[in-house]
């Protein structure tokens, strides 16, 4: 940008910037060591076992992760199997469809979904959605679908199926969001151009789709990071029971939930390595999880002239 | 008229379904939002009085309030923002105005990266690094886990603010001869100041409801206290005990408690809205 100047305050000045810069990558690597030696004892224990263990419990000292790695896969595609042509939708209306004074108004508004915290999901969810759910929504799933195994068990409300919905309502603003700067960033001539070939106002949206589809695929890695790693509203919906089973109406538990329960419970130093060890792999997956996304959503709106990143 | 095709027909019925429905999802979305938030305004509002919000928690049936929690949760904003914003800011300077090249790119995809690290993990990074060596929770802890998940977010509005200051303001400040330092801090961060703190203002909503990163650094509390060295209450681990408590006062409690802290946040975006006519 602008050349060095060669005065002593500008030198001073650049080397506290980059100090901070270095803050940064210092922090990063800061966590994967502190997390990597507190979670030693555990890694030194189980090794590779503990991934692939069912058992977790803490009184005989076997902790495996496999419940939790479950609970927390099958929570996050129960969302985005919800928020994905959710989220889709709200983006075209938003970008394709509404006027201007509509879009920005009702913009905001999805955008405040993004800004109830977590434990708010979660208080409404014990006390509104899970009750509503055991009501009306899985007595009928029960009744329809109730030859497969995934909707078989107790109907209670509390479980993986309320974890997933809870999540998806959470999860919707930030993929609508990057999915509304991915289409705005697609050229108004593709839009025209499909127009003119005689297409309707359907068939022009799905090319502008197409045409945003690696932005899109970031958009939605991004939300499924964030729903892998959300804590307080899954921990007060999903029963926390390090169980596996096929049941979506059955509790269970996320890795995140995990730590945020039982962290201060943890009185021995195994119990609690075996709890940094979660907090590790989350750190792990989450990192490589956004870094995917971002550079998808990177590629698209830089290419296009760049729309400021969202979320 | 023109006769029109049975495939025609088709295509524009198919493109009037799909176009409806695109507004249905966003209904479906807005309809949850004030579902959400008129449900906690009508539970809310009946347990709420001035002694519930100076009043510290008490025994079931005894009544009790959040003073306490109010008092700690100003307490966790201050000391975050006392760490988080500054450093926010200058990473955002450093980003606009100084990195260069793929050193500079690396820390913007490091600083996007760390917005999408779960804040438990950020919980369990400051007990590793500050609880097990102090011994004890504290409220500094739970200050330096805010100020953390902060930073990434202050960071990357202060850049996109910056960028939007023109060029020409740099080069005329240069002209006349000042460093570049001066130029930065003088001029072009004053030029970029509303749009600095009104970004902060969000980072400050943001992190006033986090939950998870303050469950095992600052911990909690049920009395008064503003000590940094020992655990101190906030609003949302409050909700939080409160809520999977098996007690209807203390469920009637996290209401009221929810509806406190949700004004607080939705006054603050709905503030920078009005403020900024721009969308970050």
């Amino acid at each position: 940008m602008l050349s060095p100047t060669g005065n002593t305050g500008d030198a001073i000045f650049r080397a506290l910037m980059f100090l901070v810069g270095l803050f940064v990558v210092s922090v990063v690597i800061a966590m994967l060591i502190a997390l990597a030696s507190d979670s030693m004892l555990s890694i030194r224990e189980f090794g590779f076992h503990f991934l692939i263990s069912r058992q977790w419990n803490p009184i005989k000292g076997e902790f495996g992760a496999l419940p939790f790695i479950y609970g927390t896969i099958v929570s996050s595609l129960i969302a985005l199997l919800i928020s994905v042509p959710l989220s889709l939708g709200i983006a075209v209306f938003l970008v394709e469809q509404a006027p201007h004074y509509i879009a920005r108004p009702v913009g905001f508004l999805v955008e405040l979904l993004a800004a109830i915290p977590s434990v708010v999901y979660g208080l409404w969810g014990i006390f509104v959605l899970a009750p509503f759910l055991r009501s009306y929504l899985e007595p009928p799933l029960a009744k329809a679908f109730g030859r497969l195994p995934l909707f078989q068990g107790p109907i209670t409300g509390i479980g993986l199926l309320t974890g997933g919905i809870i999540l998806a309502i959470m999860i919707t603003p930030i993929i609508s969001a990057v999915v509304r700067d991915v289409l705005a960033a697609v050229p108004g001539s593709q839009r025209e151009a499909a127009l003119a070939l005689g297409a309707t106002k359907w068939e022009m949206i799905r090319v502008v789709l197409v045409n945003g589809a690696p932005g899109i695929a970031g958009a939605v890695i991004l939300g499924l990071g964030r729903a892998l790693g959300e804590t307080m509203a899954v921990t007060m919906v999903i029963g926390n029971r390090p169980e596996i089973s096929a049941s979506l109406f059955e509790p269970s538990y996320t890795i995140a939930s995990a730590i945020a329960n039982e962290f201060t419970e943890a009185t021995q130093d195994l119990y609690l390595s075996a709890l940094v060890e979660l907090g590790l792999i989350l750190f792990l997956v989450t990192f490589i999880v956004n870094a995917i996304a971002r550079l998808l959503v990177w590629n698209v709106t830089r290419k296009t002239g760049g729309v400021g990143r969202a979320a | 008229m023109a006769v029109t095709r049975p495939v025609d027909r088709m295509r524009r019925v198919t493109s009037a379904i799909m176009t409806t429905l695109t507004g249905l999802c966003t209904l479906v979305a807005i309809g949850i939002l004030l579902i959400i938030l008129s449900y906690i305004a009508y539970r809310g509002i009946g347990s709420l009085s001035f002694r519930f919000l100076v009043d510290s928690p008490r025994p079931v049936g005894e009544g009790g309030g959040i003073g306490n929690a109010i008092l700690g949760s100003v307490v966790l904003l201050t000391l975050s923002s006392a760490f988080g914003l500054p450093l926010g800011i200058a990473v955002g300077i450093y980003l606009s105005e100084i990195g260069k090249g793929r050193f500079a790119d690396a820390i913007r995809f490091l600083v996007d990266t760390l917005t999408g690290i779960p804040s438990i993990v950020t919980g369990v990074f400051v007990y590793a690094i500050l609880v097990l060596p102090m011994r004890h929770f504290s409220a500094f802890a739970g200050g330096v886990s805010l100020a953390l998940i902060m930073i990434p977010i202050v960071a990357r509005t202060t850049e996109e603010m910056l960028k939007l200051v023109p060029h020409s303001l740099r080069e005329g400040a240069l002209a006349l001869g000042a460093p570049q330092w001066r130029v930065i801090l003088g001029v072009v961060l004053p030029a970029a100041a509303s749009g600095i703190a009104t970004g902060a203002m969000l980072a400050i909503a943001r992190v006033s409801g986090e939950t998870a990163p303050l469950l095992f650094t600052a911990f909690g509390s049920r009395f008064f206290s503003y000590y940094l060295d020992r655990p101190i209450s906030s609003l949302t681990v409050q909700i939080y005990n409160y809520a999977i408590s098996p007690y209807d006062e203390w469920h009637a409690q996290a209401w009221a408690a929810t509806l406190v802290l949700m004004t607080l946040i939705l006054g603050i975006n709905i503030m920078v809205r009005f403020l900024t006519r721009k969308r970050f």
